[in-house]
């Protein structure tokens, strides 16, 4: 009664949970990319090492100021996303126009400085993050046991994508970012200043990962390594899904951690590697992805 | 003249060094480096050259994908870390002689370039990159796990054996010689092939690939093979440097090697002959020198791919062959 396909319940929706969770930080990750490839022409391999400065940043707040996590939440994205900014201006800006590849290289790069200069300092064992004291302990559903901080991540998560999605899809200042994927310099003969948009937006889609950061770092430890093998993920999970869409973004991110989650159950052996499994199989049988435009 | 055409159609190509290389005109700086690598051995610890030559040749099979297919790949360090498993089991395990151990890491190298060639090639461009990396990571994941890898053990204690069951290969020196061979005949064989018809048709898939598509070529197929040769030829280097050292570990396919050897072949110089081989001694050198200074290597690592990047895209022998006037 209790079992679905020999499995306890209780087992079963502490993994979906688990593997929903893991999903939120895919689609935020993944949205945050195809944000920046979509104006920028680059891939952002520092998209990783972003999201754990997020982490490190409210763990540095934490341990010399004082600031706990509410208030990391609103200062560690925005001080990503300067960091990124000053990046794009300094560095990423003077490749434009060059083969895209150039773009992934620069960003692979700064993923390394970043994450090697963050292991000298911290060292690659970690330092745990306490959850925040209005979001611990749980609540009982009946059939599982539910953990406050986990649904807040979840929920947190849904309204960033869902918002990310209005403002590009939605709004006055969406439009000019699609019309400037499209078609860069009609928009900027329009008056538009082109070159600051494409500033904000890694600065967005950066602080986005950074915000990621900080809600992950009460679940993992605080780890200078933590975004190097994730990034890996989110890249399969962006072949996937295809980087038209911004819902397919979201949608692929939130299944395949669910998918992930599902297997730690039947076949745990298979857990770290069913996302590259999924990706083989969907560029088999669809090459542009599930919500791609054919390349 | 197909892989001129499109070139000059082109104009947009960023900073390449020209690839217009006549094998004759390369007979002197191939001499220079012959020299240098036969009187090597009696200066510089044998094993420390080894190693240079063994990321050499990697980074010059790397080199005939990127350079001359256009083809970023960030998972060679599969087909690297791949062959030096099978070597250092055939080895071991299945006593096999060295000859065999190494062309069974080669082999298995060829074939799983077919499978990662044949998924990765539906997808061009940075999405190509993306897929090898992960399809890389899905290996380094299996070699975790798998028993015959030994874990983060990795296989210790890989005999040398002996060259066609008759020369010793304990003596260091004597294994240099015949690594030097072997790097030979990979480099000689890279240098044959991309001054081919069949290299002059990579050249203009990598110009211009709709235009190569219109003129009837079959790009994929031509991909692929590529492909298929890059990665038979990174497991070569990838079986002597597990034979050399007499160990296969796990770091050798993971992500940061893939890394390595991009970072070798940009700083040697894209496209160009002795570019990998220049980017390879640099490297092995310059992580030798800073080992004392542990987890700095990774920063140092990421400066040099930056400053590359932003300003020295043409790399060492790339910008030797522009002042020159000479392709190199």
């Amino acid at each position: 009664m209790n079992t679905v396909f020999g499995v306890p319940i209780q087992a079963l929706f502490s993994q979906l949970l688990v593997g929903l969770i893991n999903g939120s930080f895919y689609a935020l990750l993944s949205l945050g990319l195809a944000v920046i490839f979509g104006l920028l022409n680059v891939i952002n391999f520092c998209h990783g090492a972003l999201y754990m400065l997020g982490a490190l940043v409210a763990w540095l707040m934490l341990e010399h100021f004082g600031i706990g996590y509410w208030g990391a939440l609103i200062i560690a994205p925005i001080a990503v996303g300067l960091f990124g900014a000053l990046i794009e201006r300094t560095m990423i800006k003077r490749i434009a126009g060059l083969d895209p590849l150039y773009g992934l290289l620069l960003t692979f790069g700064l993923a390394l400085i970043i994450q090697g200069v963050a292991r000298n300092y911290f060292g690659v064992s970690g330092e745990p993050y306490e959850i925040p004291p209005q979001l611990t302990g749980g609540r009982n559903l009946g059939f599982m046991f539910l953990p406050n901080y986990r649904a807040w991540v979840v929920l947190v998560s849904v309204l960033l994508c869902g918002s990310t999605w209005y403002v590009t899809e939605r709004t006055r200042l969406g439009s000019y970012l699609r019309a400037a994927t499209e078609n860069p310099l009609l928009v900027q003969a329009f008056g538009i200043n082109v070159p600051r948009m494409i500033t904000i937006t890694y600065a967005l889609g950066v602080g986005l990962a950074a915000l990621a950061g900080v809600m992950a770092a009460p679940i993992y430890r605080v780890n200078p390594l933590m975004g190097a093998d994730l990034i890996i993920v989110v890249f399969a999970v962006v072949v996937i899904g295809g980087m038209g869409s911004i819902f397919g973004s979201i949608l692929t991110g939130f299944g395949l951690g669910v998918i992930e989650g599902l297997t730690k159950v039947y076949y745990p052996e298979a857990s770290s590697t069913v996302v590259f499994v999924i990706m083989a199989i969907v560029l088999l049988l669809k090459p542009a992805g599930l919500f791609g435009r054919t390349a | 003249m197909t892989a001129r055409v499109a070139a000059e159609t082109r104009a947009s190509v960023p900073d390449r060094a020209p690839t217009r290389v006549d094998i004759r005109s390369l007979r002197l700086p191939i001499a220079i480096m012959i020299v240098i690598a036969l009187g090597a051995p009696f200066v510089i610890y044998p094993v420390f050259l080894m190693k240079m030559l063994c990321w050499a040749l990697f980074a010059c099979a790397f080199n005939l994908l990127i350079g001359y297919v256009g083809l970023l790949s960030f998972g060679h360090a599969l087909f690297f870390g791949a062959a030096g498993y099978l070597a250092g089991h055939a080895a071991k395990v299945w006593g096999l002689p060295f000859e065999l151990s190494v062309l069974t890491g080669m082999g298995t190298a060829a074939v799983l370039g077919l499978v990662v060639g044949w998924i990765a090639i539906r997808r061009q461009g940075i999405y190509f990159a993306m897929i090898t990396l992960a399809l890389a990571q899905l290996f380094y994941f299996f070699c975790l796990r798998a028993p015959f890898t030994g874990g983060e053990d990795g296989i210790q204690g890989v005999p040398r054996g002996k060259l066609f069951g008759a020369l010793s290969l304990d003596d260091n020196r004597a294994m240099y010689f015949v690594v030097l061979a072997i790097f030979l005949l990979g480099f000689f064989f890279i240098l044959r092939v991309i001054h081919s018809p069949f290299g002059q048709v990579l050249k203009a898939v990598r110009e211009n690939e709709p235009r190569a598509v219109s003129l009837g070529y079959k790009s994929d197929q031509y991909k692929l093979i590529a492909f298929v040769l890059s990665a038979a030829l990174s497991g070569l280097a990838g079986a002597l440097k597990t034979i050399v050292f007499q160990l296969a570990s796990l770091d050798s396919v993971y992500w940061t090697t893939s890394g390595e050897v991009i970072l070798m072949v940009l700083l040697g110089g894209l496209g160009t002959v002795f570019g990998p081989v220049v980017g390879a001694v640099v490297i092995v050198c310059v992580e030798s020198y800073l080992a004392q200074l542990g987890g700095w290597v990774t920063v140092v690592q990421g400066v040099l791919f930056v400053v590359c990047v932003l300003a020295f895209r043409r790399g060492i022998i790339g910008e030797l062959s522009r002042v020159l006037h000479r392709p190199l």
